[in-house]
C-alpha cells in the first residue's frame, strides 16, 4: 500500500480510493486501464476487452472496471450482500505471464491484503460460460474463507481456441471493500473516504437504485418489449455479421465484429431479465442460452477475421 | 544402487485429484523402469497442493546387456539374402556369424548384442514423455507457448521439474531433460507466503527436510494426522468433541502444505436451525469442520478451520475472517429454514407439475400420485396404517422444493422430516419422509417403521418398474438412475424386516399405474425378477455366501417371493455343508446324468410312475419306499416354510440312493426292467424339486 496516500484515498478508508489503488497497480503491471463499456451485461468478461480480445495471436494487456447488472440477484436493498447492480474489476493479460499468480498476490497487498496475516487460497474453480461458449481453468480465491476473486486461465472463447491462453482476473469489488473495511452491510461501505457530513456511503449512492431496479426487473420490465427487443437483437446482430464480410463471400476479412457482438451482449441481458421476470420455462431457457451463444461464436469467428482479432 | 527423485512443481492442483496424481506418477514411472529392464527395490509418491514428488530407490545404474540371436538365410544362400542378413546384424562378414543345423539345412546365425544403457539416460527418455502424456481428469495450456500448437497440458502452470539420480554416498546427476521449455534441475520451492525461497536440493532425504524447514509437509498422511490430532485437542481443551469427517479431512488436507489448526466460533442464537443444515453450511461453503458438546453430544457454537499459514498475529484476523464468513452462510441458512417453516409441505405440491421427472415418465407430481397409490396396496402387506403410508408418500417428496434442500442436496429427507413434524404430521409419517429414501447402499440403515417400509418400497419399486417400461435398464458399468442399488435395497427392506409379498403382483400393479404402455408389459415383471435374482446373487457373493444357491431356488419357477428365497437358500447352504447333503447332491447329479444319457440315447424322457410291480432288486424297493416318504414329508414341511426341516427330510434319502447306485445296474437287459429303472431315477430328481434344483448347484 502506498504510505504517501492521504487518508480518504486509502482502500481500506473509501471505495473509490480501493479502485483506484487497483487500477493504479494494474496500470503499473502496463495493462491498459479501461473505462466500463457502455452497454449493460451480466459480467466484466462480456466486455469486448475480454471476450474479443482474448481470441487471436495478438498481446493484449487491460484491467478495468465494469457495472454488472444480474437482475436476478436484486433484493429491494434488503439484503446485505446481494445486488441487481455492482462492479466488477476485471484484468485480462495474454499472453498469461508466468508470474501471475505472484503479481495477484501483490494487487491484494496494494489494497491492504496483508498475506502475513491473511490466509489467501487458490480453490479449485472450473469456469464456463454457457452463454459466451467459454471455458477454462482456474480457482475461486480465498481469503480467510471468503471467495474474493476468479482467476481462469481461458482455454476456449466463443467457441474458439485461446491461442495463446489469456489469464483472467475478477475481484468482486464490494466484496472484497466490506471486508477490507470492516463493514457487515454494503450499503455501510464509505464510498469517498470521508468522514461526518461529507461522508458518501454505497448506500447513499445506489439503495435506491436497488429498490428501484428490483422492482422493475421482478415487476415491471416489460416483457413483451423484451421479447421483441430480443428478437430483434438477434436479427440485427445476424445482420451485421453477414453485412461486415469484406468483398463479399470469401470470408477472410471482417469489418463489423463489434457492432454486431454489441447486439449479442445486448441479446444477453435481454434475457437476463426475461428470466428474473420468470416469464421463461425450464426448456425455454435452454434454448435461449443456446441462441446467445450462437452468436457469440458467430461474432469470435468475424472477430479472428479482424486486425486486432489477428488476422493477416 | 542409485535413486530418483523426482518432483513436479505447479500452481494449485485440486485438492480431489492429488491422490490419483500421485499413484499414476508412481505407477508410470516404474512400470517404465521395469520395461526397460530396471528393476528397482522401492517407490512412493506423495502430493501437495504445489507439487507432485517421487523417489524411486536401489535402480540399477544400467541396464542389463541384452543378447539375442536372429537367424539369418541358409549356407549357400543368394549374396542378397546374405547382404540383408549382414545388413540387420551389423555383422562385417560371415565369418563372425555362427551355423546352426537343424532338419532344414544349415542356418547362419548372427548374435546381436545390444548392451545396456546407462539408467540415467533410460531416465532422460521416458521422464518427459510421461509429463506429456499424464492423465489429467482435465489439464490446461498456459503462457505465450500456448499459441503455438503442441504446447504442454497439465492441470495448472507446470513451473519446475526436478530430477536427480545417483547413490546415497555421492552428489547425485540431474536427470537432464526439457519439456515445453521447461528444464529439469535441482531447484525446488518452499511454502507460498512462509518461505518462498528456492531451495537446492540433492535427493528425496534431504528434500523432504528442507521442504519441511520450508514449511512444506510433503506427506498428505502427515498433513492429515497433523490436522486430526491438532484440531482434536483443541476441540478436548475446550470441552468439545470433534465431530469427524474423513472426506473433508482428505480434502482439507490437499489445500494447505502447512496446515494450522485454528478454533472460531459463532452466536449460539443459529443452533436452533437442525444441525445438520448448519453442518453442511459450515462444511460444503466453508471447509471447515464442527464440533460438538462432549457432554450433551450436541453441535456446538464452535467451527474448527485450517488454515496454510502461520499468521503473525497468532491467527486473530484469519478467524475474524472466517467467522464473518460463516456468520454471513448461516444467517442464509437460517433465514431459507425459517422461510421454508411458512410454507405447508402440501402446498408446495402443485409445483410438481411443472417439473418433469423423466420425459418418458412424466412429471413428479405424476410420480408422486403413482407412489402414494402403491404405498397405500403395499401397506397392508407390510403392517401399515394404509392412510398413514398415504400421506407420507404425499408428503415425501415435498421438500425437493425447499429452499434449504435447493442449497444442500445431501439434506434430503432430513428436512422434510423435520418440516413434517413442524406442521404437526404423525411422528411415523414424518420419519417417513426421510427413510423412504433409505437404504442407500448397503451399510444404510435399513427402515423398521411400517410406514416408512411401505413408502421406501412403493419409491423403489415405482422406479424400478417404470425405467423398465422405457427400456432405460442398467447396461454394464452403467446405471445412471442408480437401478442397482434401488433392488438391492427393496431386496434388503422385505428380508430384514421379513416381509412377505408378491413382487410380481406389486411390480404388475405398478406398471398398470403407469401411462407409458410398454409392448411387452406381460413379460415384464418377470424380467424385473430376474433382476432381482441377480441382485441376491451379487449380495449374497458379498457376503461370501454360495450364490449360485440363488439359482437353484429361482429354476423351480413361480418364485417372486423374496423372502422364502431367502430362507430357502440359507436352509440349502446349510444342508449342503454337511456330509448328507453332499452326498445326496452327488447322488442326485449321478441320476441326472445318466437320465439324460439315456433321454438322448432314447429321444424320449422317463416321466411317470414307475411301476411298483417290476422292482426286483431290495435296494430299488427301498429307494421307491423311501422317496414316497420324502416327497410328503418335505412338502409338508416347505408348506408350513420350515425349509430346515424339509432339509432334514431331504437327507433321509442319501442312504437308499447310495445303496441303489451301489448295487443296482440301471441298464438292464430286460427293457421294461430298464425304463422303470430309469424312471426310479427321475422321481430321485423331483423329489429333490421340492426344495431347489439340485442341478443347478455347482459343485
Amino acid at each position: 500500500m502506498d504510505a504517501s496516500l492521504p487518508a480518504h484515498m486509502r482502500p481500506e478508508r473509501s471505495f473509490q480510493g480501493f479502485i483506484l489503488a487497483l487500477q493504479r497497480f494494474w496500470a503499473e503491471q502496463g495493462c491498459v486501464i479501461l473505462q466500463p463499456y457502455d452497454m449493460e451485461m451480466g459480467a466484466g468478461t462480456f466486455h469486448p476487452a475480454t471476450t474479443l480480445r482474448a481470441l487471436g495471436p495478438k498481446p493484449w494487456n487491460a484491467a478495468y472496471v465494469q457495472p454488472s447488472r444480474r437482475p436476478k440477484d436484486g433484493r429491494y436493498g434488503e439484503n446485505p450482500n446481494r445486488l441487481q447492480h455492482y462492479y466488477q474489476f476485471q484484468v485480462i493479460m495474454k499472453p498469461s505471464p508466468p508470474n501471475l499468480q505472484e503479481l495477484y498476490l501483490k494487487s491484494l497487498a496494494a489494497i491492504g491484503i496483508d498475506s502475513a496475516v491473511h490466509d489467501i487460497r487458490f480453490v479449485e474453480d472450473d469456469w464456463e460460460s454457457p452463454t459466451l461458449g467459454a471455458w477454462g481453468l482456474g480457482w475461486e480465491c480465498w481469503c480467510d474463507g471468503m471467495e474474493v476473486s476468479q482467476f481462469t486461465y481461458f482455454q476456449q472463447v466463443a467457441g474458439f481456441e485461446c491461442a495463446p491462453v489469456a489469464g483472467e482476473l475478477t475481484y468482486g469489488l464490494e466484496r472484497l471493500a466490506m471486508y477490507v473495511q470492516g463493514v457487515d452491510r454494503v450499503y455501510d461501505l464509505n464510498f469517498n473516504g470521508r468522514e461526518g457530513d461529507a461522508k458518501v456511503t454505497y448506500g447513499d449512492v445506489f439503495l435506491q437504485a436497488e429498490q428501484e431496479y428490483s422492482r422493475h426487473n421482478f415487476e415491471h420490465a416489460d416483457t413483451a418489449m423484451l421479447f421483441e427487443q430480443f428478437k430483434m437483437a438477434e436479427a440485427a446482430c445476424r445482420k451485421y455479421l453477414d453485412a461486415g464480410w469484406r468483398e463479399g463471400g470469401n470470408r477472410k476479412q471482417h469489418l463489423m465484429a463489434l457492432p454486431a457482438y454489441d447486439q449479442c451482449i445486448k441479446a444477453s441481458h435481454v434475457f437476463n431479465l426475461l428470466d428474473a421476470r420468470g416469464v421463461i420455462s425450464v426448456t425455454e431457457r435452454q434454448s435461449y442460452i443456446l441462441r446467445v451463444r450462437e452468436l457469440a461464436k458467430a461474432c469470435g469467428e468475424a472477430w479472428i477475421h479482424t486486425e486486432a482479432g489477428g488476422a493477416a | 544402487m542409485p535413486d530418483l527423485l523426482l518432483e513436479l512443481f505447479s500452481e494449485e492442483i485440486p485438492a480431489r485429484m492429488q491422490g490419483k496424481a500421485a499413484d499414476d506418477l508412481r505407477r508410470m514411472v516404474t512400470d517404465k523402469l521395469v520395461a526397460e529392464g530396471l528393476v528397482y527395490e522401492g517407490a512412493k509418491a506423495f502430493a501437495t497442493p504445489r507439487r507432485l514428488a517421487l523417489t524411486v530407490h536401489g535402480i540399477p545404474a544400467r541396464q542389463p546387456d541384452l543378447k539375442t540371436e536372429r537367424r539369418g538365410p541358409k549356407v549357400g544362400a543368394p549374396d542378397a539374402a546374405v547382404q540383408g542378413f549382414l545388413k540387420a546384424t551389423g555383422l562385417k562378414s560371415l565369418d563372425e556369424a555362427k551355423i546352426q543345423r537343424d532338419p532344414k539345412g544349415d542356418f547362419y546365425i548372427g548374435l546381436i548384442e545390444k548392451p545396456g544403457r546407462d539408467a540415467i539416460d533410460v531416465l532422460a527418455e521416458i521422464l518427459p514423455v510421461i509429463v506429456r502424456t499424464f492423465p489429467w481428469p482435465k489439464s490446461m495450456r498456459w503462457g505465450a507457448r500456448s499459441g503455438k500448437p503442441g504446447s504442454l497440458n497439465w492441470v495448472r502452470p507446470l513451473h519446475a521439474i526436478t530430477a536427480t539420480f545417483g547413490l546415497e554416498t555421492e552428489e547425485p546427476d540431474v536427470v537432464k531433460f526439457e519439456v515445453d521449455g521447461i528444464e529439469s534441475g535441482q531447484t525446488t520451492y518452499g511454502h507460498r507466503f512462509l518461505a518462498p525461497a528456492a531451495i537446492s536440493v540433492r535427493r528425496f532425504e534431504d528434500y523432504e527436510a528442507k521442504l519441511l524447514d520450508a514449511k512444506v509437509v510433503l506427506d498428505p498422511e502427515r498433513r492429515k494426522d497433523a490436522i486430526l490430532t491438532d484440531a482434536k485437542q483443541l476441540a478436548f481443551a475446550q470441552g468439545f468433541e470433534l465431530v469427524e469427517d474423513q472426506n473433508l479431512l482428505d480434502e482439507v488436507a490437499g489445500l494447505v502444505e502447512w496446515p494450522v489448526v485454528l478454533m472460531g466460533s459463532f452466536e449460539p442464537e443459529f443452533l436452533a436451525t437442525p444441525a445438520e443444515v448448519i453442518r453442511a453450511t459450515i462444511r460444503n461453503n466453508q471447509k471447515c469442520f464442527v464440533v460438538s458438546d462432549a457432554k450433551t453430544g450436541k453441535l456446538a457454537n464452535k467451527f474448527i478451520l485450517v488454515a496454510n499459514i502461520e499468521a503473525t498475529d497468532g491467527g486473530k484476523t484469519i478467524i475474524a475472517g472466517n467467522e464473518r464468513v460463516i456468520r454471513a452462510r448461516l444467517s442464509d441458512a437460517k433465514f431459507f429454514y425459517e422461510t421454508d417453516l411458512k410454507t405447508k409441505l402440501e402446498d408446495r405440491l402443485p409445483k410438481f407439475e411443472q417439473i418433469v421427472f423423466h420425459e418418458k415418465l412424466g412429471t413428479q407430481a405424476a410420480r408422486i400420485k403413482r407412489i402414494e397409490r402403491l404405498a397405500a396396496e403395499i401397506a397392508p402387506l407390510v403392517g401399515a396404517d394404509v392412510a398413514r403410508a398415504t400421506r407420507a408418500a404425499h408428503l415425501a417428496k415435498a421438500d425437493l422444493l425447499t429452499e434449504v434442500v435447493g442449497e444442500f442436496p445431501e439434506v434430503q429427507g432430513l428436512m422434510g422430516k423435520y418440516y413434517a413434524l413442524a406442521q404437526g404430521e404423525d411422528p411415523s409419517v414424518a420419519a417417513a419422509c426421510e427413510e423412504h429414501y433409505k437404504p442407500q447402499g448397503p451399510a444404510d440403515r435399513v427402515p423398521t417403521d411400517p410406514v416408512s417400509v411401505a413408502v421406501a418400497l412403493a419409491d423403489k419399486i415405482d422406479t424400478l418398474v417404470g425405467f423398465w417400461a422405457i427400456d432405460e435398464k442398467p447396461t454394464g458399468s452403467k446405471d445412471p438412475y442408480a437401478l442397482r442399488r434401488a433392488a438391492l435395497g427393496v431386496i434388503r427392506l422385505i428380508a430384514e424386516n421379513a416381509l412377505r409379498l408378491s413382487l410380481m403382483k406389486v411390480a404388475a400393479s405398478a406398471l398398470a399405474g403407469l401411462w407409458v404402455k410398454p409392448a411387452d408389459a406381460q413379460k415384464l415383471p418377470s424380467d424385473l425378477l430376474t433382476f432381482f435374482a441377480d441382485r441376491l446373487k451379487v449380495q449374497l457373493r458379498e457376503q461370501g455366501a454360495r450364490h449360485d444357491l440363488v439359482d437353484a431356488v429361482f429354476a423351480l419357477g413361480g418364485q417372486d417371493d423374496l423372502l422364502m428365497i431367502v430362507r430357502r437358500v440359507e436352509a440349502l447352504g446349510k444342508f449342503l455343508d454337511t456330509d448328507d447333503g453332499k452326498n445326496l447332491l452327488a447322488g442326485t447329479k449321478r441320476a441326472s446324468n445318466i437320465l439324460s444319457i439315456e433321454e438322448k440315447k432314447d429321444k424320449r424322457s422317463f416321466d411317470g410312475t414307475p411301476d411298483a410291480a417290476l422292482y426286483s432288486l431290495h435296494e430299488e424297493k427301498a429307494l421307491a419306499k423311501a422317496i414316497g416318504e420324502v416327497k410328503t414329508e418335505a412338502s409338508v414341511a416347505v408348506a408350513k416354510e420350515d425349509f430346515a426341516a424339509a432339509m432334514s427330510a431331504m437327507a433321509k434319502l442319501r442312504p437308499p440312493v447310495d445303496a441303489f447306485f451301489d448295487k443296482v445296474r440301471v441298464n438292464d437287459d430286460d427293457t421294461k426292467v430298464r425304463e422303470n429303472r430309469l424312471k426310479l431315477l427321475n422321481e430321485i430328481r423331483s423329489a429333490t424339486r421340492a426344495v431347489a434344483d439340485f442341478s443347478k448347484i455347482q459343485d
